[in-house]
């Protein structure tokens, strides 16, 4: 594991930067591995357990939180779960080698094929999902990818004896670039304050191999997909406005005078606005004198709250 | 004149865990007492951890409690500094800090300024103090006592070396936030903190004594980094950041005197300046309270239902 030196901002000029990151994104990378692991380690041992599991896919998010968790735990403790689809990128399985192969953590290879074309069907052969499941959108599908992992992650959390560590990064939780109850389903998330560039730099920091931290970000729910044709951003752009939008509250015309296009402004406003509920617990409506997240509020850990 | 001994006690209390946390302070009042410290500063909720909500009212102590009070007896050859939730008579709950000497509680400090902004919610669960006052100690010194957010107003330190305070003891659950790279230590907290610290050493010539906490409450981290500071201003011990440690450090009470005459910014204080100019924006504020208020049915009613008739009406009528 890389030492834990401070990595120079590799964001100006050069044909060899491993990735941009906007000056006012930078963060100590020392710092933020410190709190990070020191995170995991004590939400295990307040929830009584020494072992954890994530999914890895084979991008940076989950790379990045596998080396932060071997650390916290140590390699034997960390379950790091494969799964792929039939059509996933064959690079996305590589990657993943490479993290568990750089950890030796433990490792658990779980096709999601047969389940998900077990609900949508195949070749014209409908499944579980019926006659018109067989046209579903990919939309549906990679919805439904998302979801069958998690069912994946949560059933070998239990065989396993450990809590699903989360892997959504900051970015992609605020324009709500997620499954809910899918990929952003979790225990709980050491990365998710983070934004896109920031965890490049993380990465980078404790030691993600080159190759995952360059290659464009994919939620590979289909050939060819890369978050940013899909969302229309570049991420260093998109981390640099939300960055000013959310974390320093500047209003729509201080964003313009900062040179920010209004159609960027608007859009990236209308994603955060939409995917609200995403990033919330389900409401409940207020009947008793007591009801929990309104007028019941314990913390999460508390004494007896570990499972053993 | 033998320098005192301080020990910051920079640990990583148990949420919720009062017992847990009972046993820690003893522990370590027992290793700072073999260490030789004069004085063991505790940070700010070190007998509960921090981020209790509705836990608050089922870990507040009274004064009288006798865990309280069996700690306090602990206290014996040696001050002690120690932060609990504190249940008043009329079952108020405060964040209290606890000059713990001669085996007794000493002086009981009432956290003052309640943040609740931004990740804070602390007046949604407790009450806050009202009294501020300085307390002469066995050590020889007049203890000012501080928690966390009472710091981030200046009239707290102002007003406790106005009392006579030469050690300003602030005791802190202060969370780690901002991460920053153009940061000193990466950590927006920690150079607003260190600011402050060495601004109010400076400008009130007294020991400013700063205890935070380590470990983790939920989402929160607490990042230590816990420190002694001069009354020149300079730096005399940094903890490091996150770990947990018992901390000594030495200071020769004489710089209080020294620095004071030196630098006579206590002696040119000009309290009564102070008190008459906040007076009179008090006086002002209320003036404007009350215009306002006056003013305000006047803006939303249309002119012709005017609250007192001109003058010209009144000539006509």
């Amino acid at each position: 594991m890389a030492s834990g030196t401070v990595s120079e901002p590799r964001g100006g000029e050069g044909a060899d930067r491993l990735f941009e990151l906007p000056p006012e994104l930078a963060i100590d990378t020392d710092v933020a591995r410190r709190v990070m692991v020191g995170f995991i380690r004590n939400q295990l041992r307040q929830a009584g357990f020494g072992r954890a599991l994530l999914g890895l896919s084979g991008g940076i998010d989950s790379a990045l939180v596998a080396f932060l968790a071997a650390e916290a735990v140590g390699p034997d403790n960390l379950l790091c779960v494969l799964m792929p689809y039939r059509t996933s990128s064959p690079a996305s399985a590589y990657h993943a080698g490479l993290v568990v192969d750089r950890l030796g953590c433990a490792r658990d290879l779980v096709d999601i094929s047969s389940v998900v074309d077990g609900y949508f069907g195949r070749d014209g052969e409908p499944g579980g999902g019926g006659e018109s499941a067989l046209d579903a959108a990919p939309l549906r599908r990679g919805n439904f990818m998302a979801r069958a992992r998690m069912c994946v992650l949560y059933d070998r959390s239990v065989a396993w004896g450990g809590l699903v560590v989360g892997t959504g990064n900051k970015t992609e939780a605020l324009i709500g670039y997620t499954t809910l109850f899918g990929d952003s389903a979790c225990a709980f998330n050491p990365i998710g304050d983070l934004y896109k560039s920031q965890v490049r730099q993380v990465a980078a920091a404790v030691g993600v191999p080159e190759e995952i931290i360059r290659k464009p970000p994919s939620a590979d729910l289909w050939p060819g997909q890369t978050d940013e044709i899909e969302a229309g951003f570049s991420y260093p752009e998109l981390d640099r406005l939300l960055f000013w939008m959310i974390d320093k509250r500047r209003t729509d015309e201080e964003l313009l005078g900062m040179g920010f296009p209004a159609g960027e402004i608007a859009r990236v406003k209308r994603l955060v606005a939409v995917s609200e509920f995403k990033r919330q617990v389900p409401p409940v409506a207020k009947l008793g004198p007591r009801t929990t997240g309104v007028d019941y509020l314990y913390p999460r850990r508390r004494p007896g709250s570990a499972a053993r | 004149m033998k320098p005192l001994r301080i020990a910051l006690a920079q640990l990583a209390p148990r949420l919720g865990l009062l017992d847990d946390n009972l046993a820690r302070h003893r522990e370590v009042l027992a290793e700072a007492r073999a260490g030789g410290a004069g004085l063991v500063v505790f940070p700010e909720l070190g007998l509960t951890g921090y981020q209790l909500q509705d836990l608050a009212a089922e870990v507040a102590m009274r004064v009288d409690d006798q865990r309280l009070l069996g700690l306090a007896a602990e206290a014996v050859g040696l001050s002690a500094i120690v932060s609990f939730v504190e249940e008043a008579t009329d079952h108020r709950l405060f964040i209290s800090a606890a000059l713990l000497e001669d085996g007794a509680v000493r002086f009981v400090h009432r956290k003052l300024f309640l943040p609740t902004y931004g990740l804070f919610d602390e007046r949604r669960f407790f009450a806050a103090g009202d009294t501020l006052r300085t307390v002469q100690s066995r050590l020889g010194v007049r203890l000012g006592l501080a928690v966390c957010e009472d710091f981030w107003h200046l009239a707290v330190p102002e007003t406790l070396a106005l009392d006579g305070a030469q050690i300003l003891v602030n005791v802190s659950s202060s969370p780690g936030r901002d991460l920053a790279a153009i940061h000193e230590v990466g950590l927006g907290t920690a150079t607003s903190w260190r600011t402050l610290m060495r601004t109010y050493a400076q400008l009130t010539t007294s020991f400013v004594v700063f205890c935070n906490r380590v470990g983790m409450d939920e989402t929160i981290s607490f990042w230590g980094g816990s420190e002694v500071i001069a009354p020149s201003g300079e730096s005399l011990f940094t903890a490091p950041l996150f770990d947990e440690g018992l901390h000594y450090v030495d200071v020769e009470l004489g710089d209080v005197r020294r620095e004071r005459i030196g630098l006579p910014l206590l002696r040119d204080e000009r309290p009564e300046l102070h008190l008459r100019e906040l007076r009179r924006i008090l006086a002002e504020r209320t003036e404007m309270a009350i215009a306002a208020a006056s003013e305000a049915p006047e803006e939303r009613s249309a002119p012709s239902t005017r609250a007192e008739p001109s003058t010209d009406e009144l000539e006509r009528s």
